[in-house]
């Protein structure tokens, strides 16, 4: 049922067009909960109306630390506007009226309607008609993917959070957009098979999101990309097409695969409702290392004795730096610092997955050792149980929303070359001097930084110091200026930055056939200037 | 001063714990095993009191099968001098109980002849609560148990033992030699450092088999089933005093 609805809601969208707020944002979610209305219907629709270029906040990233940062302090706002480009609303989009309103509520029922009642317009006068949408996830997105910027109609999939089925024999798992992915977790973890993927945003982010936005995270070096790792999708088009490639089979040769295009594609291409994937198997031995190094070219050599040594046992292979590690001590709770006695420049944190307990352990220690001896870890500990381990993925964890909590964050994700990873940072550092505290952690073993620069407060100042020039560093580095975020909003106009004007002529084209009149997710991915 | 510490591999603390299908005892196979949470604070104590001078020598001691010597290397890799493993092979129809433990150590104690035995409160696995006090009564030796802070008098040969109780705290004084069982809040246990992961290669494990001690741990207790308990049922909400009247007799029969 839910499929036809979303078919003739998109339908219908074709020619409307919508003023809705930033009602994406963790914040006004809180506030207006209440308005909220939590049903059994596919599809939230929330046509409300607001001052337009609310931009969405930077901190929308992780959604438990936004909840404890409200309590704490009051959380920093900004604009994504101000030093980009001024985004006009397109005038081509209509305007929601209340007819519009009435149908979606014959599709969805009373309660799958949600408007912000001292909001609501009154007929408005309408245009030819194109009604802009933006499907939205768990909100966890860290580049405003998921917010509207004018008054686009949210569709929001957390309804559809049915879990179809579960094969427990090959690990392939089919589900409904919108469900959470620890909940999915904990679901296959029960049959004794794992998610491909693991982020700090796991307790509120939508697997549909997951796989719109190609999300990485921290099994990544593992498992590898969702491109691998997703076996088919269903995906409603623009037009209302259904779009069934809801496929559980391991190899399918037959002509282009086209669920690719959708992966990654940030909503900007079609609305993905259920996903097969396959979940590869829980192994029962994980081992955990916390271990410090002087510099951060040990780092890069210790990573390529891990990869040699640790080999097929390595699961993850996170780095951060010593700011990192006072950030967390200070604002993660319940966290205590595993190497007090160092004060060590970088720390890594290694962890192994096996089949083999003693095995395992008796490899790791011989590997950590070795690297001690060569001189690239000057210290560490190895969790002796789960708790420990837990401790040190939560120090990890912890970092993004322990930045939160001091004031303004400037987030940057970038993908360089290994060797060339940490000079980002200390290029920052000497750029903004005592203004801002400049943060550099992430998936080393991925080439994946994040680069995150904290301050007391937004200033349009500082951002001009960072960019352009982050970005046209990594540009020079033949990097990417969004490895695993996306571009969302925020980099909309960036995209040059990492790929050549042929291929996003032709990623223009890809957007004009599927969605011609532009109604998925405007203002997004793609610059303005191409389509 | 010597501190013999006895510790216990059990399941992870943090592992949701099943049944086993054929109901003989709790799933173990692939199932991660660690220390006793409290036995780690024990083995810390031990070592902090070695470093604040009051002992010299930590002795660990465990008894199990030929894996429970993992959890010996975690105490030498947190800092032990070395350690003592009784091997015995568990039978789940007749699992080792605390007052065969506590014989057991017993006879480590009198070989080893330490001035105090440290142990955890209790083990996660059985939740007993016996092997320590066990151990005093063999010994003939004075106990503080639940243990929330221990401070030695190495020349009057005392200790001082603050325990909590349901009152609240208690502070008793003991003469050593004594055993101490540790609660919760007396310390929090350090993590295992590489330096000392390569030092505790080199530490000796001494292997000792029950008999050698001349103890007798035949059980007289048989497992016979182990289930889970039965789920919660959901509560229901009455509407009046009469109804919850009619329930007490009734349903519940406690009128």
């Amino acid at each position: 049922m839910a499929r036809r609805e979303a078919a003739r809601l998109l339908h219908r969208l074709g020619p409307l067009a919508v003023e809705s707020p930033t009602r994406g944002m963790p914040h006004s979610q809180h506030e207006s909960t209440n308005r909220i209305v939590n049903s059994c219907r596919r599809f939230h629709w929330i046509p409300s109306l607001q001052r337009p270029l609310c931009g969405p906040t930077t901190s929308g990233g992780i959604y438990e630390g936004q909840s404890s940062a409200n309590k704490a302090c009051e959380v920093q706002k900004r604009t994504f506007g101000s030093a980009a480009t001024h985004i006009q609303r397109n005038p081509a989009y209509s305007e929601l009226n209340s007819d519009d309103v009435s149908y979606f509520k014959s599709v969805l029922g009373e309660n799958g309607v949600v408007q912000d009642e001292d909001r609501v317009m009154s007929c408005k006068c309408r245009l030819d008609g194109r009604l802009a949408v933006v499907p939205q996830g768990g909100n966890t997105g860290l580049v405003g993917g998921s917010v509207p910027v004018y008054d686009e109609v949210i569709v929001g999939l957390a309804g559809m959070d049915k879990i179809i089925s579960f094969d427990n024999v090959n690990g392939i798992l089919t589900s409904e957009a919108g469900c959470v992915l620890e909940n999915l977790s904990k679901l296959v973890e029960n049959e004794g098979f794992i998610m491909p993927l693991d982020l700090g945003a796991k307790g509120s982010c939508h697997i549909g999101g997951n796989i719109s936005t190609n999300a990485g995270g921290l099994r990544f070096i593992r498992y590898g990309s969702l491109h691998g790792s997703v076996l088919g999708l269903e995906v409603v088009l623009a037009d209302g097409t259904i779009l069934d490639m809801l496929t559980t089979l391991r190899k399918d040769n037959t002509g282009y695969d086209l669920k690719h295009l959708f992966i990654g594609s940030e909503g900007s291409l079609g609305v993905v409702t259920k996903i097969s994937v396959l979940t590869p198997a829980k192994l029962p031995s994980t081992n955990v290392a916390f271990l410090s190094c002087n510099d951060y070219k040990s780092c890069q050599k210790l990573l390529l004795a891990a990869r040699r040594s640790l080999g097929e046992i390595l699961s993850a292979f996170e780095f951060m730096d010593h700011h990192c590690i006072d950030l967390a001590m200070r604002h993660v709770e319940g966290v205590h610092n595993p190497l007090p006695a160092s004060p060590y420049k970088f720390y890594v944190l290694i962890e192994t997955t096996g089949s083999d307990e003693s095995y395992d352990k008796t490899k790791l220690e011989a590997f950590l050792l070795r690297s001690m001896e060569d001189g690239l870890v000057a210290d560490g500990v190895i969790a002796q149980d789960i708790s420990q381990a837990t401790n040190f993925w939560q120090i990890r964890e912890g970092i993004s929303e322990a930045s939160v909590k001091v004031g303004a964050v400037y987030k940057y994700d970038l993908s360089i070359p290994v060797e060339k990873l940490y000079d980002i940072v200390e290029e920052m550092r000497c750029r903004l001097g005592d203004s801002a505290e400049v943060l550099g952690y992430g998936h080393l073993g991925d080439g994946n930084l994040h680069l995150n620069i904290v301050s007391s407060k937004y200033d349009d100042n500082t951002l001009g110091r960072i960019e352009p020039f982050v970005y046209e560093w990594t540009s020079a580095q033949r990097g990417s200026i969004s490895a695993e975020h996306g571009l969302g909003l925020m980099k909309a106009e960036k995209i040059h930055y990492s790929k050549s004007p042929e291929a996003v002529q032709l990623m223009a084209s890809i957007k004009k056939l599927l969605d011609p009149n532009s109604i998925l997710n405007p203002y997004k991915v793609l610059p303005q200037s191409v389509l | 001063m010597k501190i013999l510490v006895a510790v216990k591999r059990v399941v992870d603390y943090a592992v949701k714990v099943r049944v086993r299908p054929d109901r003989t005892g709790v799933e173990t196979a692939n199932v991660k095993m660690s220390m006793n949470p409290f036995c780690e604070i024990a083995v810390e104590e031990a070592l902090r009191l070695r470093e604040a001078g009051a002992a010299a020598e930590v002795v660990a001691a465990t008894v199990g099968p030929a894996q429970s010597a993992d959890t010996l290397r975690t105490a030498l890799a947190m800092g032990a001098d070395r350690a003592v493993h009784v091997l015995h092979d568990q039978d789940p129809a007749r699992p080792l109980l605390p007052l065969a433990v506590a014989k057991i150590l017993r006879a480590v104690a009198l070989q080893e002849k330490p001035d105090l035995v440290i142990l955890g409160k209790q083990a996660i696995d059985d939740d007993c609560n016996q092997t320590g006090q066990m151990l005093a009564g063999l010994l003939q030796w004075p106990q503080g148990t639940f243990a929330s802070k221990i401070i030695l008098d190495t020349e009057k040969q005392k200790a001082t033992v603050e325990r909590e109780v349901d009152g609240g705290i208690e502070s008793i004084c003991l003469d050593l030699p004594a055993v101490i069982t540790t609660d919760l809040r007396l310390n929090q246990p350090r993590y295992a450092t590489l330096p000392n992961i390569m030092k505790a290669k080199s530490k000796v494990i001494k292997k000792i088999a029950p008999e050698d001690l001349g103890v007798d741990i035949r059980s007289d207790m048989e497992v016979i089933e182990v289930n889970e308990p039965p789920k919660r049922k959901a509560g229901v909400i009455l509407s009046s005093v009469d109804e919850l009247l009619d329930k007490l007799k009734n349903e519940a029969r406690v009128l």
